[in-house]
């Protein structure tokens, strides 16, 4: 099968440091595809490196099933929206928006005929001849997003494109850009340091940490099943319990995750069950997170807020789940 | 309300600091209307436009004023490209001796015009080049280049590098990329440069006095006219024609940029 992307043993070092560590990767034709890491995982340069910013130090970067390991970005068919939005100051809208088509040599008429069909896909008809200075954070985005998909790139390349936006602004344009890639069957790769984001848009995820790749999968699956540690952690909150503990409780060395919200209050019949002192509740909303401790270590668990009388700080009680919530985790390599 | 009154000496002071600066040139502006021919006699004779008409029948002042035109025309222009070529290689790229490289191209600026004249007097004639329009104009672009390097520096430092990254993306190769999104950018920049450097090279006569040979611009011309004291009106009126082509660029370069913090190469 043809990928719109594929790493193949890439690696980009600057001096000792190996920012992208031996990367394999492979990106689906027309699938939502989301970056997810904390800063300096290597998520970025790995966006850079498809675009054509950076040079991989090793390894091939296919785009299209082409090595495009050497090309500059203006002959790579992936556009990018750049994390400042980079629009061009001396330009307005509209000729923001037509600039990849001027510089194919799109004639006038025609090009700003594109540019205004792309404006009118983000919901922008009418900013066209805006300076980028006139527009706030949220329609600049738009504009970013316009020019990058008038062309008709193979490939959408978005960096941390929401993180300068406020929550409902981000919750909105989340919705937005989902429903834009499904509309145009385009590849989006999506960088961001946001777990609850990577996992709400995209079909699937790869974890990033200190430049290598930690697990790629479905957001159901990085969630259930996460491949490590780091993931189990990383991706929405985890309890993780090992050693003698995890061994008294279950009867078999190793270590586990279990989620806060698979974490019941009581005991019940067929159930793990462990006591301990309530050191922490704090109102969430929705749930309630309780942290208790456990021989020595935290186990936190999320109840749901409206029914149930919370416990107090200082009380013991007795917490339970089911032992198939558990998520044993592969051995540390 | 509560305002900070300044003390009047400090007043007093500030407003004499500015007067002992400007009085001079007042003078000049005076004299050149006055009836009276040889000296700076006191109080004025009489209101006169005779030395206008006296000036502009001179075929020896409008040669140098054409001289001094073109030199400045030419040494503008020389210092716009080499300028915004220098700041372009300087302002992105990390190589080794790029500090050294920065400081060489900054110093003559920074040197006496007078080294710089000698200098260029001897590099001519090692290169068996007659002094003349060449020698001036190449002379002036050494410190006019400054001026322009300095301004178009600026604005690149303030210039986002994704916007490049960014031309580059939507297919733009390197020159597009410069002739597009760089240039546009640059354009009050080099604006400002180009009429610094303009207003400088117009006035300037030390390096010029070294690499003139027989040519005369207008600030040599002045010299000349010390000798002549029955010209002073004359001469008058032609400081005020060179205060007027000169101060209208540097206002100009200054209202340019002056929403930009740093306007370099105010120091010459």
């Amino acid at each position: 099968m043809k990928h719109a992307v594929e790493f193949d043993r890439v690696r980009r070092s600057y001096g000792a440091v190996n920012a992208v560590d031996d990367v394999n990767l492979a990106i689906r034709e027309g699938e939502f595809f989301s970056m997810l890491g904390p800063s300096g995982s290597g998520k970025t340069t790995c966006l850079r490196l498809i675009a054509g910013f950076e040079l991989p130090s090793s390894g091939r970067v296919l785009i299209d099933g082409v090595d495009a390991s050497r090309l500059p970005p203006f002959e790579r068919n992936v556009n990018t929206v750049f994390q400042d939005y980079a629009l061009f100051p001396t330009m307005n809208v509209l000729e923001n928006v037509a600039y990849p088509l001027m510089i194919k040599g799109v004639a006038k008429r025609e090009r700003y005929a594109r540019a205004e069909e792309a404006l009118a896909m983000v919901a922008l008809d009418g900013f066209a001849a805006r300076k980028p200075g006139q527009l706030s954070g949220g329609q600049r985005q738009r504009v970013a997003l316009a020019r990058a998909l008038v062309g008709r790139p193979r490939v959408l390349l978005l960096d941390e494109p929401l993180g300068a936006l406020d929550l409902k602004l981000r919750e909105q344009m989340q919705g937005e850009l989902k429903a834009l890639q499904r509309q145009l069957g385009i590849t989006f790769v999506f960088v961001t340091h946001d777990q609850s984001e990577a996992l709400s848009m995209s079909d699937r995820v790869a974890v990033f940490a200190r430049g290598r790749i930690e697990q790629v999968d479905t957001p159901q699956a990085l969630y259930s099943q996460p491949a490590s540690r780091f993931v189990a952690d990383f991706v929405g909150t985890s309890n993780v319990v090992d050693g003698a503990l995890a061994e008294t409780l279950t009867g078999r060395r190793g270590a586990f995750a279990i989620r806060p919200e698979r974490i019941r209050l009581g005991r019940f019949d067929g159930a793990i069950s462990v006591r301990g002192v309530v050191r922490e509740v704090a109102f969430l909303g929705p749930v309630n997170r309780v942290d208790v401790e456990v021989a020595g270590r935290y186990l936190s668990a999320q109840l749901p807020s409206f029914s149930l009388q919370m416990p107090e700080v200082g009380t013991e009680v007795e917490l339970a789940w089911e032992r198939d919530a558990a998520h044993w985790l592969p051995e540390a390599a | 309300m509560h305002s900070e009154r300044t003390p009047w000496a400090l007043r007093l002071a500030a407003y004499g600091g500015l007067a002992f600066l400007h009085f001079p040139i007042l003078v000049i502006f005076a004299y050149a209307f006055n009836t009276e021919e040889s000296a700076f006699s006191f109080p004025l004779q009489g209101f006169t436009l005779h030395w206008f008409a006296d000036a502009f029948a001179r075929q020896d002042i409008f040669d140098a004023i054409t001289v001094s035109l073109k030199v400045a025309a030419e040494a503008t222009a020389l210092a716009l490209v080499l300028g915004t070529l220098a700041a372009l290689a300087l302002s992105r790229r990390d190589f080794c001796g790029k500090n050294g490289i920065t400081l060489l191209l900054i110093l003559p600026i920074a040197l006496p015009g007078i080294i710089t004249g000698i200098a260029l007097l001897n590099a001519f004639k090692v290169a068996a080049l007659e002094p003349g329009m060449l020698t001036i104009v190449v002379g002036h672009a050494t410190f006019c280049v400054v001026i322009v390097y300095n301004n178009v520096v600026a604005r690149l430092r303030r210039l986002p590098a994704s916007l490049i990254e960014a031309s580059m993306d939507l297919g733009a190769d390197s020159f597009q990329s410069f002739r597009h999104v760089v240039l546009p950018s640059l354009a009050t920049s080099l604006l400002a440069g180009g009429m610094l450097a303009f207003a400088l090279s117009f006035d300037e006569i030390i390096v010029t006095t070294f690499t003139a040979g027989h040519e005369v611009t207008l600030p040599i011309w002045m010299l000349n006219q010390l000798g002549r004291p029955r010209d002073v009106p004359v001469t008058n009126v032609v400081a005020m024609l060179v205060m007027a082509v000169t101060t209208l660029p540097i206002l100009g370069a200054w209202y340019l940029t002056r929403d930009t913090t740093d306007t370099a190469g105010s120091g010459k």
